[in-house]
């Protein structure tokens, strides 16, 4: 067994895990946060998409001792204390950037994570091409790449999200 | 409309557990001591199982039981069932190998189950899975789907040449009389890929034995649990009915893959009552790829009879359709029902006959996918019909318009009697927003660029919400279509509609909602969305061939007609008058020709308390059932136009356009439907472009993961461009089509119309990978050399 510590949506965590134990595992086993997915098996698919010390990573593919002392944001941590959404999260709400929802957690902290990179002001093809590590069987990309649009903008703080009529 | 109703893109309800993470799919939900299984896989394609030796396994830390095909028989649990039934042409029925949950005495094709290893954690149970030893004696394997009938290699014995079934449709003598007339004859050659569904969540299950109840509960990723259950129960032996809960909580995407009833989540259940304590299974994506039912892989000739203007005399096709390993649940009714119906398309073809052979191959299952055999048969049809107009020299839109059926309702030579369609509208539509005349301009400037340009037609058909009941029932169904619906009204006037339908992505909690709130004037968020639960849910049919609004909406409209009936009876106690005279429109009951009125939730409540009406006269409460069997299928159409320029010294292919007209009748949330469109065409043109299940010669599935086989990504696609056209459908109260497999079955033919319109030759096999396009495109370069 080994010795992990690490910040967790801000929240300090400590754990005795098998040293094979993958971030991912750790995240849903462990901390029973299930919102991060898997999806492959191969570093394909970005279901498992989470924040690593501020920057997008694939969870299925760290271990988490390799993580010791990191701060990690989950799709769990995204959005305000208050349950305020995050820009993205609104987004994909408002542009139907989800279907079976599988792929959204990652989809959001990938499409957060190109903004934080690439700015606010995204054309479709930089989206497209950035979304690479990221696989949805259901949408056919149509309306993420309008929601990534829109809620780069958001972030931005240009255009907030309309919150649509529920 | 209101901002809520019948025909408002009202954002969906469910989203919001989905963006924080909140959703709860089956592997999300864990029972305090569970225990994991790991199934051992056949690593042969084929092969008889001589002996099986788990004793060092059995040894290994924290393994529970290694269980076999041997336990399977020794508890009576029987094997997995195909509920269609298909003849042959001379009346033969189909031949159905023996399907154990857990190999008994061979293997048929790699990632067949050979053992269960059930142990305290999943990891321990992979590790103990390599000290378990098989000794097979490998058989030959039976790839080649052309050929299957031809090996020597016996994969069931009642199936002594691997023939299924040798089946067919129409009407021979007059489609030969068509062919003898015929000023052309059009043929083709065609190949149906073989596709892995690969809905993103993987599919698991999660078996609990409750020994002080006797009583068994199934967490799975199923789109129709009930069907699951009834399966399980009635067919396999796991438990009776009322002793066994199927729950299918959020679902991660299906696409027809988890409509089947599958060996792992019958081993789970069974297993949880052997070890005592709940068993869980995720399947990794490798064992998806390996064990989830595949989809299509047709091999197909057909011909087209023409005059000599061009009208279409007859139509005849001969396939020979691959069903893997074993008789998946639904998998015969795919190649021959879902299928040769369809042949004559949007067509007025007087003549058709379809002969299909499926066969036994040592690979995994084939069932339906997204479409199933809609898209096999539309990819023959519009292949063909763009073929023809080319080899005749007229404009393919034109020659389609001729073609198209113009009155309804039409009856097809093959079963189908179409009840309404305007298939002129949406080419005229189409052509409009493809911008179809401005197309010679665009060729010419690629052509400039040294890229080619083509544009490619789909105009497809596709019959939907299978049913009445009855019908299908004399086609071989084992199971009726129809669906169930429940309206409770509570008595502060919020409502739980129960639903026999299935959500994994399509925003029924949304829809429906929908269509409760328009038709009882309450707010949207006083309406509740219960389904997936056998507990909950006293019977219904599930989500697939995009049933859900024509066949589940129409039983919670009939459910609703119901309600608001017993709503008037109570009102008019409640307002002194007599129930005739009593209207209910926008959430109110009101008396005819006077001010007196009460709002719904006043009637509820007031049928609830009962105070104002004798209990003997009229039933206290507010809650009613109905079970819904449509009239017929229904026929949703429309009109796909792919642009793509090719590079002919890579021979990638760009989809630079693509254009969906689509007609589904009464649509309830324009943006799902969109969403369905857009998900369809992308798979559709993974299909096209991109996918492609490949088993080398010995029966080793070369695409098992997700580098070897191409799913579309984000930058494989285009945005789309989506237009409606509306005839509704005569054959539900709702009028409602069906939306979710048009893309998927347009898509195809669309695009290979269109490389093929670009290289100048019909050569181009799915998937039209670079390879494939850069050796098409050659031809055409020269071509363009010589110019
Ligand atoms: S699960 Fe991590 S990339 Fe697929
Ligand atoms: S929404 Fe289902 S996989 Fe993306």
């Amino acid at each position: 067994m080994a010795a992990v510590s690490m910040t967790v949506n801000g929240k300090a965590v400590t754990a005795d895990v098998e040293p094979r134990t993958l971030l991912v595992q750790f995240i849903r086993e462990n901390l029973k946060l299930t919102g991060t997915h898997v999806g492959c098996d191969t570093s394909q698919c970005g279901a498992c998409v989470v924040h690593v010390d501020g920057k997008a990573m694939k969870s299925c593919t760290l271990l988490a001792v390799q993580c010791n002392g990191a701060s990690i944001v989950t799709i769990e941590g995204l959005a305000g204390a208050d349950g305020t959404l995050h820009p993205m999260q609104a987004a994909f709400r408002e542009h139907h950037g989800l279907q079976c929802g599988f792929c959204t957690p990652g989809m959001i902290m990938s499409a957060v994570d190109i903004v934080n990179r690439k700015g606010s002001d995204l054309d479709e093809h930089t989206i497209r091409e950035e979304l690479e590590g990221n696989i949805c069987r259901c949408t056919g990309y149509h309306n993420i790449v309008r929601a990534v649009e829109t809620g780069a903008k958001a972030m931005a703080g240009s255009a907030p999200v309309r919150q649509a009529a529920e | 409309m209101s901002a809520t109703g019948i025909g408002a893109s009202v954002r969906r309800k469910e989203d919001h557990r989905f963006i924080t993470g909140a959703g709860r799919y089956t592997d999300d939900i864990n029972r305090p001591d569970q225990a994991h299984a790991y199934f051992l896989r056949s690593p042969h394609a084929h092969a008889t199982i001589n002996r099986i030796d788990a004793t060092k396994a059995m040894a290994m830390p924290g393994v529970l039981a290694v269980l076999t095909g041997a336990d399977l028989e020794a508890d009576k649990i029987g094997g997995l069932i195909c509920g269609w039934m298909i003849h042959s042409k001379d009346g033969s029925p189909m031949k159905a190998g023996p399907h154990p949950a857990l190999a008994q005495g061979k293997v048929r094709y790699v990632g067949d189950h050979v053992a269960v290893i059930v142990a305290d954690t999943y990891a321990q149970a992979r590790d103990a899975a390599e000290a378990v030893v098989v000794d097979y004696t490998v058989l030959p394997a039976v790839v080649d789907t052309a050929t299957a009938t031809k090996s020597k290699t016996v994969i069931h014995d009642v199936a002594p040449d691997n023939t299924v079934y040798n089946w067919h449709l129409g009407n021979k003598d007059e489609t030969e009389a068509a062919f003898k007339a015929a000023a052309h004859v059009v043929k083709l050659d065609l190949v149906n890929n073989r596709l892995a569904p690969n809905p993103m969540e993987p599919r698991a299950a999660l078996g609990v034995y409750d020994k002080g109840e006797d009583h068994y509960t199934l967490y799975t990723t199923s789109q129709n649990p009930h069907v699951a259950r009834l399966v399980l129960s009635a067919f396999i032996g796991i438990a009776p009915e009322n002793k066994l809960r199927v729950i299918a909580p959020d679902v991660g995407g299906g696409f027809g893959s988890k409509i089947f009833i599958y060996a792992e989540e019958t081993v789970c259940v069974w297993a949880a009552k052997k070890v005592g304590r709940p068993v869980k299974w995720n399947s990794d994506r490798t064992e998806a790829f390996l064990s989830d039912a595949h989809g299509r892989d047709h091999v197909t000739h057909a011909e087209l009879a023409l005059d000599a203007n061009g009208k279409m005399l007859g139509l005849r096709a001969h396939t020979i359709a691959n069903l893997g390993a074993y008789l998946s649940t639904f998998s015969s009714s795919v190649p021959t029902y879902l299928y040769a119906p369809l042949l004559s398309g949007q067509y007025n073809i007087p003549a058709i006959y379809a002969e299909v052979d499926a066969v036994y191959t040592t690979t995994a299952p084939v069932d339906a996918y997204r479409g199933a055999g809609r898209p096999e048969a539309t990819f023959v049809v519009e292949r063909l019909v763009e073929k023809a107009a080319r080899q005749i020299g007229m404009d393919p839109a034109r020659f389609r318009q001729i073609n198209y059926i113009t009155k309804f309702p039409h009856q097809t030579p093959v079963i189908m009697c179409y009840d309404a369609g305007n298939y002129n509208a949406s080419m005229k539509k189409a052509l409009e927003i493809a911008d179809y005349k401005g197309f010679p301009k665009r060729r010419r400037e690629a052509e400039r660029r040294g890229k080619l340009r083509g544009i490619g037609f789909s105009s497809y058909i596709e019959a939907c919400g299978i049913a009445p009941s009855a019908a299908v029932g004399s086609l071989g169904a084992g199971v009726g279509l129809w669906e169930s619906a429940e309206v409770r009204v509570n008595p502060v006037g919020t409502v739980e509609i129960l639903t026999g339908s299935h959500s994994h992505g399509q925003g029924h909690e949304t829809t429906f909602a929908q269509l409760v709130s328009d038709r009882l004037g309450v707010p949207l968020e006083a309406v509740s969305i219960v389904h997936g639960d056998t507990d909950k849910v006293q019977m219904g049919m599930g989500t697939y061939g995009s049933r859900s609004g024509a066949v589940g909406m129409s039983a919670i409209s009939k459910a609703l007609d119901k309600v608001i009936a017993k709503g008037k009876k109570v009102a008019a106690y409640v307002l002194e008058a007599s129930e005739k005279d009593i209207d209910f429109k926008d959430g109110k009951f009101s008396v005819k020709g006077t001010d007196k009125t009460l709002d719904f939730g006043s009637c509820a409540l007031q049928a609830y308390i009962a105070h104002k009406f004798n209990g003997q006269d009229l039933e206290p409460g507010l809650k009613e059932g109905a079970f819904y069997d449509p009239t017929n299928f229904t026929f949703p159409a429309g009109v796909h136009i792919a642009e793509v320029e090719i590079d002919p010294d890579t021979g990638v292919t760009t989809v630079v356009n693509w254009t969906a007209v689509d007609d589904f009748g009464v649509i309830i949330n324009p943006m799902i439907v969109e969403g369905q469109v857009h998900g369809g065409i992308a798979q559709g043109i993974g299909q096209a472009l991109l996918e492609g299940v490949i088993y080398n010669k010995d029966g080793q599935l070369v695409t098992a993961s997700y580098m070897d086989y191409t799913m579309p990504r984000a930058d494989d696609l285009p945005s789309f461009k989506v237009g409606m056209t509306t005839t509704a459908c005569p054959s539900n109260p709702l009028g409602i089509k069906g939306c979710g497999e048009a893309g998927a079955i347009a898509a195809p033919p669309a695009l290979i119309n269109a490389i093929t319109d670009a290289v100048g030759h019909e050569d181009v096999a799915m998937p039209a990978t670079p390879k494939v396009v850069w050796r098409a495109a050659q031809k055409a370069v020269s071509k363009m050399a010589a110019e």
